[in-house]
């Protein structure tokens, strides 16, 4: 049902108005000030709001700045009873979608009403089609049209209730977070709790200690008993994000757990059984960890009882256009700038990019692009910093007096540079733990 | 006079009944604008309703506005008790062409269903052929026909019945 309200000092003219818009089938409500008009659109958000120039207080250009804040879409339409050219201009330049002089003829309010419904409804359709559209491509907050994805989202939705482990393999940035959080949510757990643990991040014993808990005086520091992540993890799900890189000593304790359901707190000497969903994840390749030694076998299989593989954005390149409107709509939104859309050349070259950091660096491309987009819409031109990566490829021609830690310094410098200086995500990028890439910085001497 | 109740009985499905002419209020007329305010005679008309009437219809050859639009051809207390139409802007001689009676009664007609139609409750219709539809101008009447799209029919029908059957006439204490 479309609403109107009428603002008018003047009663004869907002109910004579009022009057033949509902019979017209609207709704209509009316205001006898400008405040009391900023008032009403406090409470209810009106299709079209007819408001008077001269009213005593505040005037009908100050009573429509104030519902433009309300309501940044608004159709205001201002009607006076003094034609000038100048007020007209006024009115308009303030964001009036019609200026009318009264009396007005009933031929040109009912094209103005028609009009503003009619745009009105065109832009309703639109919503709902985009949500269509967006539905149809979007399963737990990821986007794809990519059949290996489909594939795997119905994957998701057929082992999401089982108890069993979930190995996700895929590149750094592929999107394996969010299909972990897909698996819970689509799970009978997704009540209980979802705790996320980054195994890369931490030292051996502090991860030890983050994953089972730990007793009180099990070490220097540990005053109180603590829980760890299997404990508040219990009855839900335990994501354990890079496990990649795990000591031995911790692959023969998860082994345990996986195989028992039960372990030892840190410094404990009593069993405690768990009733936890295990996911894990890692941008390595295991089985090459398996083959030289790296990785236990056993861990390996009782952890890859299904297997989630997810390809690499460079081989789905039918997702960037989606990838882009989405994350230009979230970031555009977020960063409170309007960035309307993107041109065909700047799609093009989107998809020439070889992304090796994937949707995380398409992520992080678009939202430098509208960081530094002026016109609304962004271009081949506000993506010019990409062209950066065709100049390190030529980088990459290693001259005949370059060592092994030279070009291994020179990569680290321009992973960090295009991340920012972001550790995490550098050292996803180039495939090592985070704390081996703090090693490396620190026998490079190089800071972040 | 007697062609439109006519059409109101068969149209609309209640019985008509013709009171003395009657000469609409002074304080109607709006003498800067040479025309006459519909709204201040749809008060005139609640006010000499006659107790048993079901609904009002006041037919003058004025041209009739309203304050904020320049004219209108007819005016109804929707979902009320009272309605008015003007014939003035329905003849073609308005518009500087030859008289036609025939062509202005049907006009009328179709004007004073409209306007009742309202009354019960009817809104504008989007379907041109509906005497509900709206009409800006002469041109928008003469494509409408002086009956209802089925929609407006059946709705209008139940709201006929209904208050036929209510003895108590409500609609009187609306103001306009
Ligand atoms: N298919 C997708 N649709 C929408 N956003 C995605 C998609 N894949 C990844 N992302 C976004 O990219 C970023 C990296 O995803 P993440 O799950 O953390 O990757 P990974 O864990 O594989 O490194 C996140 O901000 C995530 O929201
Ligand atoms: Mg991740
Ligand atoms: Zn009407
Ligand atoms: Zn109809």
């Amino acid at each position: 049902m479309w609403k109107i309200l009428v603002v008018d000092d003047e009663l004869i003219m907002r109910e004579s108005l009022a009057a033949w818009l509902m019979e017209d089938g609207y709704t209509v409500d009316t205001a006898a000030s400008g405040q009391e008009g900023v008032e009403l659109a406090k409470k209810t958000e009106y299709t079209i709001y007819f408001v008077d120039l001269k009213m005593p207080g505040i005037d009908g250009i100050e009573t429509m700045t104030q519902i433009h804040k309300l309501h940044p879409d608004a159709a205001v339409i201002i009607i006076t009873a003094f034609a000038t050219v100048d007020t007209a201009i006024t009115a308009m330049k303030e964001g009036a979608q019609e200026y009318v002089v009264k009396p007005c003829s009933p031929q040109e309010i009912s094209l103005i009403v028609e009009r503003i419904i009619h745009l009105e409804n065109l832009e309703r359709e639109n919503k709902i089609l985009r949500k269509k559209l967006n539905d149809r491509y979007t399963f737990h907050d990821i986007i794809s049209k990519n059949p290996k994805m489909h594939e795997l989202f119905a994957l998701v939705n057929d082992v999401a209730s089982l108890k069993s482990t979930v190995l996700i393999q895929g590149e750094s940035g592929t999107g394996k977070d969010l299909i972990a959080k897909a698996i819970h949510q689509s799970s009978d757990r997704s009540e209980q709790r979802y705790v996320a643990i980054s195994c890369a991040a931490l030292a051996e014993t502090l991860l030890e200690s983050e994953l089972f808990g730990h007793e009180r005086g099990a070490f220097t520091g540990a005053v109180n008993q603590s829980k760890g992540k299997f404990e508040t993890a219990d009855g839900g799900t335990l994501f354990l994000d890079e496990i990649g890189g795990i000591s031995p000593k911790l692959q023969v304790d998860l082994l345990r757990v996986l195989q028992e359901r039960s372990f030892y707190r840190v410094g404990g000497s009593k069993e405690v059984s768990v009733n936890v969903r295990v996911i894990a994840a890692t941008n390595a390749d295991l089985m090459t960890a398996v083959r030289d030694g790296s990785f236990r076998e056993d861990l390996y299989y009782r952890l890859n009882v299904i297997n989630i593989h997810i390809p690499p954005l460079r081989d789905r390149l039918e997702d960037i256009p989606l990838l882009v409107r989405h994350f230009i709509e979230r970031i555009s939104f977020e960063l409170g700038k309007s960035v309307s859309g993107v041109t065909d050349g700047a799609i093009a070259r989107l998809m020439n990019h070889q992304w090796p950091g994937n949707v995380r660096e398409l992520e992080n491309s678009i939202e430098r692009a509208i960081v530094t987009c002026h016109d609304g819409v962004l271009t081949e031109e506000s993506l010019s910093f990409l062209d950066g990566d065709q100049g390190e490829e030529e980088g990459a021609m290693i001259p005949g007096d370059m060592s092994l830690a030279d070009l291994e310094l020179r990569a680290i410098k321009a992973t960090l540079g295009r991340t920012s200086g972001n550790v995490k995500e550098a050292a996803s990028i180039l495939g090592i733990d985070r704390s081996t890439l703090y090693d490396k910085l620190k026998r490079y001497n190089l800071r972040r | 006079m007697e062609t439109i109740a006519e059409c109101i009985e068969n149209i609309i499905g209640a019985p008509v009944h013709m009171l003395e002419d009657l000469d609409e209020p002074m304080e109607a007329f709006v003498e800067k604008r040479n025309q006459w305010d519909s709204s201040v005679i749809l008060r005139a008309l609640i006010d000499m309703a006659p107790p048993d009437a079901l609904r009002v219809l006041g037919v003058t050859s004025r041209d009739l506005c309203v304050p904020v639009l320049t004219f209108v051809f007819g005016q109804a207390q929707l979902d009320g008790l009272v309605s008015i139409i003007s014939t003035a802007r329905l003849k073609p001689e308005f518009y500087g062409l030859s008289a036609s009676p025939d062509l202005t009664l049907e006009r009328a007609c179709k004007e004073s269903i409209h306007e009742l139609g309202h009354t019960f409750g009817l809104v504008h219709c989007g379907d041109r052929s509906c005497a509900m539809s709206l009409s800006t101008h002469v041109g928008d009447v003469d494509i409408k026909k002086a009956e209802f799209c089925r929609g407006c029919r059946s709705f209008l029908r139940d709201r006929v019945t209904a208050a036929l059957a209510d003895e108590s006439r409500p609609g009187r204490e609306k103001q306009l």
